[in-house]
């Protein structure tokens, strides 16, 4: 794995690049490292507070562990009335953890978020930012299968 | 039965989004290159009679809004394309990008020779990795065959706050700060990004721009409805048998959109409400569904276009229970700086998850109206100002829901 500093660096001359600097974090380890932040703000000359704040603000950004694919249940009004709720009560069951919480071989992440614009195709999950759509509990394991 | 209209999406499965030849072979860049020889004020003036108004929602004349730019002095400009699409129930920008990025990129080049700005952005939500691939790769296409002159297009990602499609927001979030929206005045196209004058449009107007300039403001504005000329994308959401992306002329009537386009309810059910415009949107009954869905004729109905999403629930739904999970979306994204929308938000989610929960009463729906109607009028941008509009016009439009679910 990259060393975080390397990878805030490349950003550095960018005018207002830290986001672009947490999405790559976010690329390399599937959250931003808790302390990278105080690297981040060193580079591009904030204070830690605006650099944690900014980390923060986003719900597409996480500070902190979290597992290796991270799976996200889209829970806006479309996905909602499609069926949401049976996807999240089927994901919780095929990996035995709660909505918000990570597999005990760091593998998985279980997330709500809100609408990813793929509502063509309600309800939606994503894995690692790529859609699955059309989700119904039987589709679960086969879509897991690969990233296990 | 009404019939599909393509302007923005003219190209859509006929080019290779991917290949700037199609695109050019299909007349592409002839449009920035005309715009360069009108010259900026009658390419404005072209523009502004064409009569096309923002596809992002608050509906403002296009060539008006450059004009404003174009008027103040400055050494540096900027053009920024809007595409945050962070309202629920809404895929047209992403289908507009990932079908012919290249018409993106060609308005905002023209927009950019009209105020005189040589550098735009294109701010694209994080959850489109796969688009900024596409738009990235689209732009390095465009450089090396030099169609964009000396104007250069970067892409910046949003990584998942709804607010950050509010225009100051998006600005102070490429600017690498926390996306909370600016007090207004001054507007963006006076004071924008770094300070400099800064004109943000949707994906989708600026895609509207190449074809303007290529058959001219009059064919444009005979189009559709008169004050809000041209096609709209709307996106087809929830019980209806067609889930997908349609353009229609702009007079094209609701109940068109969900029967003709959409292929009416699914499973034989019946038609009970129809949310236009995103999260944010009014919902709205059977007896207005021969509204045209142009920008005002909504507005008269107490609804909005919006982005155009069209999410249509039927008959076995339960609105007090939708409006719930909405009002949760709003306590969510409610950036926090000003009072009335953190509180606001919260309050009314509070609220709606008791009726929901069968709890509440009679008193409850007198506060939901007017916590609702101090927050449309106090909330600093149009997140908190719009976020009561699906409680209000349910309370107005399906009161019996509530009736029905109350202790
Ligand atoms: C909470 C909020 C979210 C918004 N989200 C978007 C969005 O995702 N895309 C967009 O184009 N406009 C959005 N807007 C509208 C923008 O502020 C702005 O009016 C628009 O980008 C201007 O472009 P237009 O004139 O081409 O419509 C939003 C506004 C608010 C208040
Ligand atoms: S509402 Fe779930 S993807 Fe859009």
């Amino acid at each position: 794995m990259a060393d975080y500093k390397e990878i805030i660096n490349r950003y550095k001359d960018l005018p207002g690049g830290i986001i672009e600097a947490y999405h790559a974090l976010q690329r390399e380890y599937s959250f931003i490292p808790e302390d990278s932040i105080a690297y981040a703000a060193q580079v591009f000359d904030l204070p830690l507070a605006k650099a944690y704040g900014v980390a923060t603000f986003y719900s597409y950004l996480k500070v902190g562990e979290r597992g290796k694919n991270v799976i996200r249940i889209c829970e806006s009004a479309p996905c909602h009335v499609a069926g949401a709720k049976e996807v999240v009560n089927a994901l919780e069951k095929e990996l035995g953890i709660k909505m918000g919480e990570s597999t005990a071989d760091g593998k998985f992440t279980l997330e709500f978020c809100e609408c990813v614009g793929q509502c063509q195709a309600t309800p939606v999950i994503t894995v690692n930012s790529k859609p699955y759509g059309d989700i119904t509990p039987e589709k679960i394991p086969g879509i897991l299968a690969a990233y296990k | 039965m009404a019939e599909e209209m393509r302007i923005v999406l003219r190209n859509m499965g006929k080019i290779d989004p991917l290949k700037i030849e199609d695109y050019i072979n299909a007349g592409g860049y002839k449009s920035l290159e005309k715009a360069r020889q009108m010259g900026q004020e009658a390419l404005m003036e072209e523009v502004k009679k064409s009569g096309l108004r923002g596809r992002g929602g608050a509906g403002f004349n296009c060539g008006m809004k450059w004009s404003f730019s174009y008027k103040v002095q400055s050494e540096q400009k900027y053009v920024v394309c809007n595409a945050d699409e962070g309202e629920p129930g809404t895929y047209k920008d992403r289908t507009i990008m990932e079908n012919d990025p290249q018409s993106v990129l060609e308005g905002m080049a023209i927009c950019g020779y009209a105020i005189g700005a040589n550098k735009g952005y294109i701010y694209c939500r994080g959850e489109y990795p796969y688009v900024v691939d596409i738009l990235n790769q689209a732009i390095a296409q465009a450089k090396e065959k030099g169609v964009l002159g000396d104007f250069d297009i970067e892409v910046r990602m949003g990584a998942g706050a709804y607010v950050c499609g509010e225009e100051s927001a998006l600005i102070e979030s490429i600017e690498g700060n926390r996306g909370e929206p600016r007090f207004k005045p001054p507007f963006p196209p006076v004071i924008g990004l770094w300070q400099k004058p800064t004109i943000v449009n949707n994906v989708e107007t600026f895609a509207n721009i190449p074809i303007i300039l290529e058959k001219g403001a009059d064919w444009y504005k005979s189009i559709g409805a008169e004050k809000y000329p041209g096609t709209k994308v709307v996106t087809l959401t929830g019980d209806v048998n067609n889930r997908t992306v349609f353009e229609v002329p702009t007079n094209t009537s609701i109940r068109q959109v969900i029967y003709d386009f959409g292929g009416g309810i699914r499973g034989g059910k019946k038609f009970k409400a129809v949310q236009i415009g995103g999260t944010s949107g009014g919902f709205i009954p059977e007896s207005m569904l021969d509204t045209p869905i142009d920008f005002d004729s909504m507005t008269v109905i107490g609804a909005v276009l919006g982005s155009g999403a069209v999410f249509v629930m039927d008959e076995t739904r339960d609105i007090v229970n939708v409006v719930a999970r909405i009002a949760g979306f709003f306590e969510h994204e409610s950036c926090g700086k000003c009072s009335p929308c953190r509180e606001g938000t919260k309050r009314i989610h509070e609220m709606m998850e008791k009726l929901d929960a069968g709890q509440g009463s009679g008193g409850d729906l007198s506060l939901l109206e007017r916590l609702g109607t101090v927050m449309t009028k106090a909330c600093l941008c149009g997140l908190g100002q719009a976020a009561p509009s699906p409680v209000l016009t349910t309370l107005k439009n399906f009161n019996s829901e509530y009736q029905a679910k109350l202790n």
